[in-house]
């Protein structure tokens, strides 16, 4: 069976709404290897994979399992063709032991009985080398004791191909090689491996081949071992694409925004940020580039004074008074207090950053409610500054009175970069401010951000696309697995040196086969 | 002296509708089905009875049959609750109506449906007292085991009850081993703990949580049944019912979603909802007892935030309508 073609994708093809997610994509699996997808954010890796474990219907295309047609309608299907997918967050229940999770769902006409699947569980722990308590609580476990309760599982179902959507993301290096010794083994037990992951040294180190996917398409796949990293990054961000956004030169920049060493744990003990330092100047725009989820939500919510630090020290120039404050564990109301004029775009817009249910003017209260004086709502200047907003963004709304979740995407961000810049702030931090958005409506919102930046704003731009970096950025500072991996001039860096930056982490794993 | 076995033995004739409700709801609630209907289906399920053994009374007669007296009401009962689970299942499960609102709503609508119907058969016996009475079926009920009173304060503890006070317990120890030893059990506590990890291992979760809620209210209906034909000796009075249904909702908090633990605390709620006829009190500090359950379970609330036990935890998606997340 061996080298056999295990599973085959035959032109699959998969839109959401307009949105083409994956387009006519071939591809092969097979029997005792592992196959590593490559791609960035939004390259559609988990779209496709999604596909063959059944939670996705191609709209287009074909999937043959060892040779024959397959119909994969749901994940039960999928199980039913030995295909186990361990996704990115966990798909376990807390208040049940590690056998429980294990045997939920399966109707195998045999008596109830925990303790013989216990067994069975330690059989298979025993076999491929995990480290598992069948009766052991998901609540006591760590991250890697969850993740090998769902590797288990797929196993315990007979599961032949299994699907790893980035599993070392939340594995410490140790936790990390260890998982690679069991996926070795089960390799060399004649089962197709597919595992997703965006860091370049873990697919060097573990596939057989590598399968390139970019902004949808798929480019190629090559063997592992006739390939490098430049060779893989080059085919992951592919050619350079010229938006033409105008920039221009920042005017006698001053440190603004001094970032000095920060640091933060999560609740797992693992580290987000390390050792974080950065200068953010006035009439500059600095990007912050990274694979999604390295620390850059953590790293702007710190600065908003949403999240505590475990380390650092946040100084503010402020522009007016010369004087320099440390922002470092003041909430956003203390910082507001102090003078500082900081303005943030989270990502998550209806969540934090507007209230969706609430129209426009409510929404610009939002901001402005502590400076009344009466105990009565004086609502007059709020509805002119939305009425403004309205205008001069070109919302398209029924009325200032419009619950903002009935906005599109699109008009959501030009209310919330609107209201956030109407206080002219002197920082200004947007998080993927165009994610979702349509051309016409991520063109207003840089031209918004080029204005910030000639007013002499200190603008910190969180982004994914890489070209739009490159082309409205002036500074690009790359972060990986929480850590500054380098700090790039964006008139005269490449694509690929980015693309590299960011798929560097420190303290990666050893390249052994 | 303290009227020891008097007191148990009305505590227990007390807390059985109450068990019966806390049954019905921790089943209904481990499927993630927070019902708050079940003040009302407790009513509809009493009235439903009354309703058949009222028609059968007045249609067989003279004689009884002891049978067709215990099966028809208690038919009816379950035929009601059932349909008003159903509805809550309906609004919430398929309509994905909010659950809170759904089982007010639910339980302003049976206590109504109670009176409504309970005031009918009023007027159409013409009785000089705002009552119904089923003297006759209520006996039927409450038959007691053999030996009752021959065997002293033995008798009187164990064996002195209708068939219902042991239905109760049976019931909940069912509900418990189902719970806990079954399949089934599992595939429905992973429906209330975390429906979407249920849904991606292949259970029905629709299918769980009809299946359930609507069981549950049918449980918890027979508490109403209970309560007319045996605890007030099938007599019918409008809002008779009282606040047993919040009471037993009360109760599954008290035992932290555990059906064996439900049967000590309905017997404890009882007893210490009838202490003031047994300790010297006022007429004004009377409301003051009749709080104590509620005391408790606050008491109780409190300890177990205090232990922060993940085992004494609602079902974690409790409340929580589910539907499959599509992008």
């Amino acid at each position: 069976m061996k080298g056999a073609i295990a599973i085959e994708l035959k032109h699959v093809t998969k839109r959401f709404g307009s949105v083409l997610a994956n387009h006519d994509v071939s591809l092969q699996v097979r029997h005792g290897e592992i196959l590593a997808i490559l791609g960035e954010n939004g390259s559609g890796k988990t779209t496709l994979m999604n596909m063959i474990a059944g939670i996705y219907y191609p709209d287009e295309g074909e999937i043959y399992i060892d040779g024959k047609p397959a119909l994969i309608a749901s994940p039960k299907d999928a199980f039913g063709y030995g295909i186990g997918m361990i996704h990115q967050h966990f798909k376990l229940v807390d208040v049940f032991t590690a056998t429980e999770n294990i045997i939920l769902g399966i109707e195998d006409k045999t008596k109830y009985n925990l303790k013989e699947a216990a067994d069975k569980v330690a059989a298979i722990s025993e076999k491929y080398g995990f480290d598992i308590q069948p009766n052991k609580k998901i609540y006591d476990m760590s991250v890697s004791e969850k993740q090998t309760v769902e590797i288990v599982k797929v196993l315990y179902r007979g599961a032949e191909i299994l699907i790893l959507d980035e599993p070392t993301a939340v594995l410490t290096p140790q936790e990390t090689e260890k998982l690679f010794a069991v996926l070795r083994r089960m390799r060399d037990d004649g089962k197709s491996i597919i595992i997703i992951t965006h860091k370049m040294h873990e697919v060097l180190a573990l596939s057989d081949r590598v399968a390139i996917l970019r902004k949808g398409e798929y480019v190629d796949t090559v063997e592992t071992a006739d390939t490098n990293e430049t060779v893989l990054t080059e085919m992951m961000v592919g050619q350079k694409v010229s938006l033409n956004i105008d920039r221009t030169e920042p005017k006698n920049p001053i440190d603004r925004l001094i970032v000095e060493n920060l640091h933060m744990t999560n609740a797992e003990g693992i580290g987000v940020l390390n050792n974080i330092s950065f200068t953010a100047r006035s009439g500059e725009i600095l990007g912050i580039a990274g694979i999604a989820g390295s620390g850059q939500r953590e790293l702007l919510e710190s600065i908003a004074g949403l999240c505590h630090l475990d380390g650092g020290r946040i100084l503010y120039n402020d522009p007016k008074t010369e004087e320099q404050v440390n922002l470092r564990d003041k909430t956003p109301l203390q910082i507001r207090e102090l003078g500082v004029r900081l303005s943030f775009v989270p990502e998550d817009r209806l969540g934090m950053g507007l209230a969706g249910n609430m129209d426009i003017i409510d929404n610009m209260m939002l901001r402005s409610y502590r400076r009344g004086h009466s105990i009565f709502l004086d609502r007059q200047k709020p509805k002119d500054l939305a009425e403004k907003i309205i205008e001069d963004l070109q919302v398209v709304t029924p009325s200032a009175t419009t619950p903002v979740r009935r906005l599109s995407g699109g008009n959501v961000q030009k209310v919330l970069v609107g209201r956030e810049i109407s206080s002219s702030p002197s920082v200004l931090m947007a998080a993927y401010p165009v994610r979702g958005l349509d051309i016409n409506s991520s063109y207003t919102i840089y031209r918004l951000l080029n204005e910030q930046k000639e007013h002499g704003v200190a603008v910190i731009f969180v982004g994914e696309d890489l070209d739009v970096l490159l082309e409205l950025c002036d500074r690009i500072l790359v972060i990986g697995g929480g850590t500054i991996t380098g700090t790039v001039d964006a008139r005269s860096t490449t694509k690929e040196e980015i693309g590299l930056l960011m798929t560097k982490t420190e303290g990666g794993v050893s390249h052994a086969k | 002296m303290f009227p020891i076995v008097q007191f148990i033995q009305r505590a227990i004739l007390q807390g059985t509708p109450l068990l019966f409700g806390s049954t019905g709801e921790i089943l209904t609630e481990k499927s993630g089905n927070l019902n708050l209907g079940i003040p009302g289906i407790m009513y509809i399920g009493g009235i439903c009875g009354v309703i058949g053994g009222f028609f059968y009374q007045s249609t067989a007669g003279i004689k009884l049959n002891p049978f067709l007296a215990i099966f028809i009401p208690l038919l009816c009962s379950l035929l009601g609750s059932f349909l008003a689970s159903l509805l809550y299942c309906f609004l919430t499960v398929t309509l994905r109506a909010n659950q809170n609102v759904t089982g007010l709503a639910l339980t302003t609508f049976g206590v109504g449906f109670g009176n409504f119907f309970g005031g009918s058969l009023i007027k159409l016996v013409d009785s000089e007292v705002p009552s119904i009475a089923l003297t006759k079926i209520a006996k039927i009920y409450k038959t007691t085991l053999p030996f009752a009173d021959s065997l002293g304060w033995f008798g009187d503890l164990f064996l002195s009850y209708g068939f219902m006070v042991y239905l109760a317990v049976v019931l909940a120890i069912i509900v418990a081993l189902v719970l806990k030893k079954t399949r089934i059990g599992l595939h429905l506590r992973a429906v209330g703990e975390n429906p979407a990890t249920a849904d991606a291992a292949g259970i029905n979760v629709t299918r769980y949580k009809y299946a359930s809620t609507c069981l549950g209210g049918m449980i918890a209906g027979l508490g109403g049944l209970y309560y007319v034909m045996d605890y007030t000796n099938g007599v019918w009075s409008n809002n008779g019912f009282g606040d047993r249904g919040w009471l037993a909702i009360a109760l599954v908090i008290f035992a932290t979603w555990k059906p064996m633990i439900g049967i000590l605390g309905s017997y404890l709620f009882g007893g210490l909802y009838i202490l003031f006829n047994y300790i010297p009190v006022s007429m004004q500090t009377m409301p003051l007892i009749q709080m104590l359950p509620y005391v408790v379970t606050i008491l109780v609330l409190v300890l177990v935030s205090i232990r922060k036990s993940r085992e004494s935890q609602p079902p974690a998606a409790l409340g929580l309508n589910y539907y499959r997340e599509d992008r």
